[in-house]
């Protein structure tokens, strides 16, 4: 049984100047075990899926489509029947330079209110539990005493890290958890993040804008644009070999490590993302897009079979066997 | 806490204190040079008996002699002499201070209900309790005290004699214990309710915005994302966040428990220290008011001074300030 399933997910937000829709269609399975990476620019719509796989979207938001979590519709479930399965069905790291945590209360005693709430282990052994999890990702026991004030950037993100384990969830969304973080400690959580993921089988959905960072960790990736998955398969033939322009454009505006030419010659993409209120006809991508043809202004082409595992949408992609 | 934290506090205090009791003396003296010419102006006395109360009050030598002996009687918690009837400022103060702060205390502790509503009403921004009760919270808060005391005491006094019209007791009375209080209770229902009604506006507004800042934080969706009832995400992480401008406010309002209340302490002849100011400025009486402002100013700085001690408790990044 596949841990999340996503079934023509559509978001669209209620705002003063009407409907915005974020996600507009989107279909995303993630198998037991499996870590799957989602990228695409801020506003593409990929931390609305996060939000939205807990329900956690703002009051109004209009959900279409289905979402299930371990098999089970998460838009059907009962207010108490949504909280026991939030934080256990699936955890959010979220990004630590945000404040994401309380400034009040010391980060132990916010990992443990997850851990009390869950009743995962009850009393005495809380405080163990808690010592544990930070321990696990290199933190002191210590450090439950503190304050997010007084931790760095790296320190916040990794007791976010312990406190999305706390519940031991079978899904693990990690939502830009690595964003605003210096380039030596990002390798850090990202090596942490992996770690982790390898010693508990978790499930992973990594979100981030940074492609490269995804090929490493996730074995699947999905590129989204405007809403929309555009391109997905194998995070490294994806990464080395992308069928649409977008993800190459993306692909390009990374550097890779060791390759000096491409260090010095960073391939930016011209133009803004486009406004979700008011996207272009055909392919929302074509205003931008270096290989866009008459047919990209009147055609929106869906995903289509690109090669082994492999979908794009782009009307340059030959429809090939899936093999 | 950190010791230096509070040993600033302190210091900060002590010394606005101390320079407020300058203040005070230079105050007084540039109002009036010779109050006491003044206030016996027009009565048949001899120069000697002028310069007997000229002494009696501390008036007489250079400013600095007269500072130094101000100073001392300070220490020694004299406040001097009243102009009138001869008495210690300090009994006038003192025979003050019950009813005010049985009024006062008792409207601010009712005012700040406001502050859980206030709360409710801005976790719930839009919604139809939080229109209610903004737009009256916004209606009293805007009514002068003085004018909702007039229409309590017309309804609830004067037509329906519910309550007595003023004063702290029956007229009379030689009630001891707790028929006393029962009779000072009575009596204070009005004008306590009519402080409350001023107040409790202000502790809602404070409160709902406070409380509305927090609203789009992120922790408050990890929260929810956790697993956390909604009324337990505002009471365990949205409240914590919104305590500091109502802490202030409270700090303020409870200071002001000693300066009294002058508009509905005199619409309802409530002998406290709200009167007594009014008295004070009619004489004028100046040492009375003299001490009623170091009064006023000293609950003032201790009140803040609580205040900045609970922000330490309250926010922790407060104390790395």
């Amino acid at each position: 049984m596949s841990v999340l399933e996503l079934r023509d997910l559509r978001v669209t937000y209620r705002t003063e100047g009407g409907p915005v829709p974020a996600v507009r269609g989107v279909n995303l399975t993630i198998e037991s075990g499996d870590t799957v990476g989602l990228a695409g620019e801020s506003g593409c719509g990929k931390s609305t899926i996060a939000a939205a796989v807990l329900r956690l979207l703002p009051k109004g938001t209009q959900v279409e489509g289905t979402v299930l979590l371990n098999g089970e519709d998460v838009y059907a479930m009962k207010p108490g029947r949504l909280r026991a399965v939030r934080w256990t069905g699936a955890a959010i790291v979220f990004q630590g330079a945000l404040h994401s945590l309380n400034p009040v209360r010391r980060v132990g005693d916010q990992i443990e209110e997850a851990i009390r709430l869950h009743r995962t282990v009850t009393g005495a052994a809380v405080g163990a539990r808690v010592a544990e999890l930070l321990e696990r990702v290199g933190l002191q026991g210590a450090h439950a005493e503190r304050y997010p004030h007084q931790m760095s950037g790296g320190q916040r993100q990794r007791v976010l890290i312990a406190l999305a384990l706390a519940c031991e969830p079978t899904l693990l969304i990690a939502d830009e958890p690595t964003t605003a973080l210096d380039v030596m400690v990002q390798a850090q959580v990202l090596a942490l993040l992996e770690e982790l993921q390898r010693e508990r089988g978790l499930s992973l959905l990594f979100i981030t804008h940074d492609l490269s960072v995804l090929t490493s960790t996730c074995r699947r990736l999905a590129v989204m644009y405007a809403g929309r998955i555009v391109e997905e398969g194998p995070s490294v033939d994806v990464f080395a070999r992308p069928d649409h322009p977008y993800s190459a454009a993306l692909a390009a505006a990374f550097p890779t490590i060791g390759d000096s030419a491409s260090r010095m010659n960073p391939q930016g993409l011209a133009g803004d993302p486009p406004d979700p209120s008011a996207l272009p006809g055909g392919c929302p991508f074509h205003p931008r897009c270096a290989r866009a043809v008459d047919e990209c202004a009147t055609n929106d082409v869906a995903l289509r079979v690109s090669g082994p595992g492999r979908r794009a949408a782009c009307v340059h992609v030959k429809e090939a066997a899936d093999g | 806490m950190r010791a230096s934290y509070v040993i600033r506090k302190l210091i900060g205090a002590v010394s606005t204190l101390a320079f407020v009791a300058v203040f005070n003396f230079f105050l007084f003296r540039v109002v009036n040079r010779n109050p006491v010419d003044s206030m016996f102006r027009g009565r048949n006395l001899t120069r000697e008996q002028l310069d007997e109360l000229t002494r009696k009050f501390n008036l007489d030598g250079s400013k600095w002699d007269q500072f130094v002996a101000y100073v001392r009687q300070l220490l020694r918690g004299d406040l001097g002499l009243s102009f009138r009837g001869n008495r210690p400022v300090v009994d006038v103060i003192a025979e003050a201070l019950w009813p005010t702060v049985l009024l006062v205390g008792t409207s601010t502790l009712l005012a700040m209900i406001g502050i859980t509503i206030g709360y409710r009403a801005g976790w719930k921004r839009g919604s139809r309790g939080d229109t209610v009760s903004t737009s009256l919270s916004m209606l009293t808060y805007s009514m002068p005290e003085f004018f909702i005391g007039m229409v309590m005491l017309g309804i609830f006094a004067a037509s329906l004699g519910w309550f007595p019209v003023g004063g702290l007791e029956d007229p009379g009375s030689t009630a001891t214990g707790l028929e006393q209080l029962l009779d000072q209770f009575h009596h204070m229902v009005l004008p306590a309710l009519v402080l409350a009604i001023a107040y409790v506006g202000e502790y809602m507004i404070v409160a709902r915005s406070a409380m509305i800042e927090t609203l789009r934080e992120d922790y408050l969706q990890l929260a929810r994302a956790k697993g956390m009832r909604d009324d337990e995400v505002r009471r365990k992480h949205a409240v914590p966040n919104a305590r500091l401008p109502v802490v202030s406010l409270s700090a303020i309002n409870f200071g002001f428990v000693f300066s009294g209340a002058i508009a509905v302490e005199s619409i309802f002849s409530w002998p406290g220290l709200g009167q007594a100011t009014y008295l004070a400025v009619r004489g004028p009486d100046l040492p009375v008011l003299q001490g009623l402002f170091l009064l006023m100013s000293a609950t003032v700085i201790l009140a803040n001074l609580i205040a900045d001690l609970l922000y330490g408790v309250l926010d922790p990044r407060v104390m790395g300030r």
